[in-house]
């Protein structure tokens, strides 16, 4: 126990005298959770818009008209008449609506008097890539209906007023799950694995195997040490990117909890599969060559990026070994839904398993000898 | 094990080492009584680390066996590894801690106990050295205050017997003196076995009480220094350098009283090795003038370990450390030593 905890000691004063690693390790996903969570967008078709018209008038008919056209034409989304704002608001929060247009009350009276009125647009940023499309096809239809050739005499500016539901980048937060797997999974390879395979090659193990530690006190400690850093990586990039996308829920106790229970989870069964893959290995150049191929193979079937719903089957079965999909699945049923302990049960105990059952492999395997 | 016979340090009986069809190591037997410094001498690659490696249970046997401290290395490694201290061939000290936590981390390794770790750690500091440097992380020390710390670090749990693989090779010569002489202290003020590796002639002799030559895995040649340098044939080695360089020299050189043996070298040299030194330089100035010849330079010295080494393997030392020099440790990326 106190060989072990020596080992973890050791480790663990590297780690925070150099917090390069730490940086390094959080670089990755932050800059990509930046990157994507603004630049992510694509072509959507077939939503459904809520219609609430509370004008009736010769304008408003203009705006079905165009809202026709657009349906049988560029397919963007169909139209449903709504009475009330309220409730189709409503609807679009709970995703039965993509978005809604208000035509507010004396619209058609306004335009022929000049007088800009807005139409107001109600979308769910939650889901960027659907949000965004709803704004430009009504942005470049208000921009047709402001044209001169259909406005004929009367002047007038129609403005689009954009209500977000949620106040802050939406993507961001989607992403946000992955970026934090991402966060610990660089941890454990660089921290785990590279310096693993480094200190091996320049002896430090050489050192601890005349001294009369046992093999499972050194491995370990080994994997504790591992699985302490992408713990600690976790925690940080889970609060920085909280805080980037503009979420609070990491300030309340219960989700706290949770989300640790899941950062640790996580860090374990990582810390097992890099030590099951690095157990055998002496060349440094190993884990630096499949670094890159592995974040790929693991990271972007997980679910991270786009759903795992729209998968190829081979890569769907890709996705239902990678312990990145129970982390990621995890995060979101947390910081997207709110959803509870119930909600991750199955990836945490995935996720445990995963960790305990990889080191149990790897842990014969390694060698008490040079 | 006889009764009443002492028990050797250490026993090493027709040891071999095999990887794959290649023999590292190929039966070695000898023993090593308590209290002495061995030494194995050899050029790199001979096989000395494997050797070393084996005794200290840091690589399975292939054949043979190697008995430490009366345990033997295969069936109670774990009792071996208690009784022993070792410094490996790389440095291998933690850079980025500090020379203090580097000791206090392998004493918990060793479970040296609280309240005698810190003084241990305060002893050792003191006998290396490196007192004013407890607080210095390691990466900033010279190479020889590194090798010095881990000489510390080996002995944090007060070993009996003591392993060094090449202990000084890539320090300056300041540094090596000062290696020697930390150890020859550390052996008397704490009863140490010492066994040491190295390529160096010069160490061997000044440190050992006993040297094992080691060639390709096999030895060649054991026995204290004075007695293997008495062993070559011929005490002196006398060199001597003509401004005109002849084919006739070597055979006329032979022909010297007590000259054993002549090696030609660059440029005009000679290196005679004879059984009596002032006679043969005698003749030899003798023969110069008789024949005309101007002697550029001419020395006499004793016999030393490296015409043991050319005696034995029929090989220079020195050419081979030339070759050796291609063999360097990786280091650590982004990190110099
Ligand atoms: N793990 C290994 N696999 C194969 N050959 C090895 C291994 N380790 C050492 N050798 C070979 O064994 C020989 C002896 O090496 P070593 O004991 O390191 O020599 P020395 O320490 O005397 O320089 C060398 O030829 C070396 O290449
Ligand atoms: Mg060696």
């Amino acid at each position: 126990m106190k060989r072990m905890m020596a080992i973890v000691e050791r480790e663990m004063r590297k780690f925070f005298r150099s917090p390069a690693l730490m940086m390094v390790s959080m670089m990755l996903p932050l800059v990509q959770l930046i990157i994507l969570g603004n630049a992510f967008g694509g072509k959507i078709r077939g939503a459904r818009m809520g219609v609430v018209d509370y004008d009736r008038g010769s304008q408003a008919l203009r705006i079905h008209e165009a809202f026709d056209s657009i349906a049988v034409n560029i397919r963007t989304f169909t139209t449903v008449a709504y009475d009330d704002e309220q409730k189709a608001r409503e609807d679009v929060r709970t995703g039965k609506l993509d978005g809604a247009v208000i035509i507010p009350a004396q619209y058609s009276r306004r335009v022929l008097a000049g007088d800009s009125p807005a139409i107001g647009l109600v979308v769910d940023n939650s889901d960027q890539t659907m949000s965004n499309s709803l704004e430009a096809e009504m942005q470049s239809l208000v921009e047709a209906l402001n044209a001169p050739v259909i406005q004929q005499k009367v002047v007038q500016q129609i403005a689009l007023e954009i209500v977000e539901l949620y106040p802050y980048v939406e993507y961001m937060k989607y992403l946000l799950s992955g970026s934090i797997a991402l966060a610990m999974y660089v941890a454990v390879m660089i921290g785990g694995g590279m310096l693993y395979i480094d200190d091996k090659a320049r002896g430090v193990h050489e050192g601890y195997l005349v001294t009369p530690i046992t093999k499972l006190e050194l491995v370990l400690g080994l994997n504790l040490a591992g699985a302490i850093k992408a713990v600690l990586s976790g925690v940080c990039l889970t609060v920085i990117g909280s805080l980037l996308a503009g979420l609070g829920v990491i300030f309340h106790p219960i989700t706290a909890m949770l989300l640790f229970l899941l950062i640790l989870s996580t860090s374990i069964a990582f810390n097992g599969m890099m030590f099951l893959m690095m157990v055998r290995v002496e060349d440094p150049l190993v884990p630096r060559a499949i670094f890159g191929v592995l974040n790929t193979l693991l990271f972007f079937p997980s679910g991270a990026i786009s759903p795992v719903s729209g998968f190829p089957k081979w890569l769907r079965a890709i996705a239902v070994a990678d312990p990145f999909t129970y982390a990621v699945h995890g995060f979101k049923a947390i910081l997207l839904k709110d959803g509870g302990l119930a909600a991750i049960r199955m990836d945490l105990l995935f996720l445990f398993g995963f960790g305990i059952v990889t080191l149990l492999i790897a842990t014969p395997l390694f060698k008490r000898t040079l | 094990m006889n009764a009443g016979k002492p028990v050797a340090a250490i026993a090493v009986e027709n040891i071999v080492k095999r990887y794959g069809d290649f023999e590292a190591v190929g039966g070695i037997t000898f023993e090593v009584a308590e209290g002495e410094i061995f030494g194995l001498l050899g050029p790199n690659g001979a096989g000395k680390s494997t050797l070393i490696r084996m005794m200290t249970t840091l690589i399975p046997v292939t054949g043979g066996k190697a008995i430490i401290a009366g345990y033997d290395v295969s069936r109670e490694p774990d009792a071996v590894r208690r009784t022993i201290g070792v410094i490996p061939q790389a440095l291998t000290s933690d850079v980025d801690l500090t020379v203090e936590e580097n000791l206090s981390i392998y004493a918990k390794l060793y479970e040296v106990p609280k309240a005698e770790r810190q003084r241990s750690i305060e002893e050792l500091l003191e006998a290396v050295d490196l007192l004013k440097w407890r607080g210095a992380q390691t990466k900033t020390l010279s190479g020889g205050m590194r090798r010095r710390l881990e000489i510390a670090r080996g002995l944090i749990h007060n070993p009996r017997i003591f392993f060094l693989d090449e202990p000084t090779t890539g320090l300056d010569p300041v540094s090596r003196v000062a290696v020697w002489e930390m150890l020859n202290h550390l052996k008397n003020t704490r009863h140490l076995t010492m066994l040491i590796t190295t390529h160096y002639m010069d160490e061997a002799d000044r440190l050992c009480d006993r040297i094992a030559i080691v060639d390709h895995g096999k030895l060649v040649a054991l026995d204290t220094p004075m007695a293997l340098k008495a062993s070559v044939p011929g005490t002196n080695v006398v060199e001597a350098q003509f401004t005109h360089a002849s084919a006739e020299w070597p055979a006329r050189l032979k022909q010297l009283s007590g000259v054993t043996a002549v090696e030609s070298q660059s440029a005009g040299m000679y290196r005679l090795l004879t059984s009596n030194g002032s006679l043969t330089t005698t003749q030899l100035v003798e023969m110069a003038v008789n024949s005309g010849e101007t002697i550029k330079s001419l020395s006499v010295q004793n016999t030393t370990l490296d015409d043991v080494f050319v005696h034995y393997t029929g090989r220079q030392l020195r050419d081979e450390q030339v070759k050796a020099l291609g063999f360097v440790m990786p280091p650590r990326p982004g990190v110099q030593p």
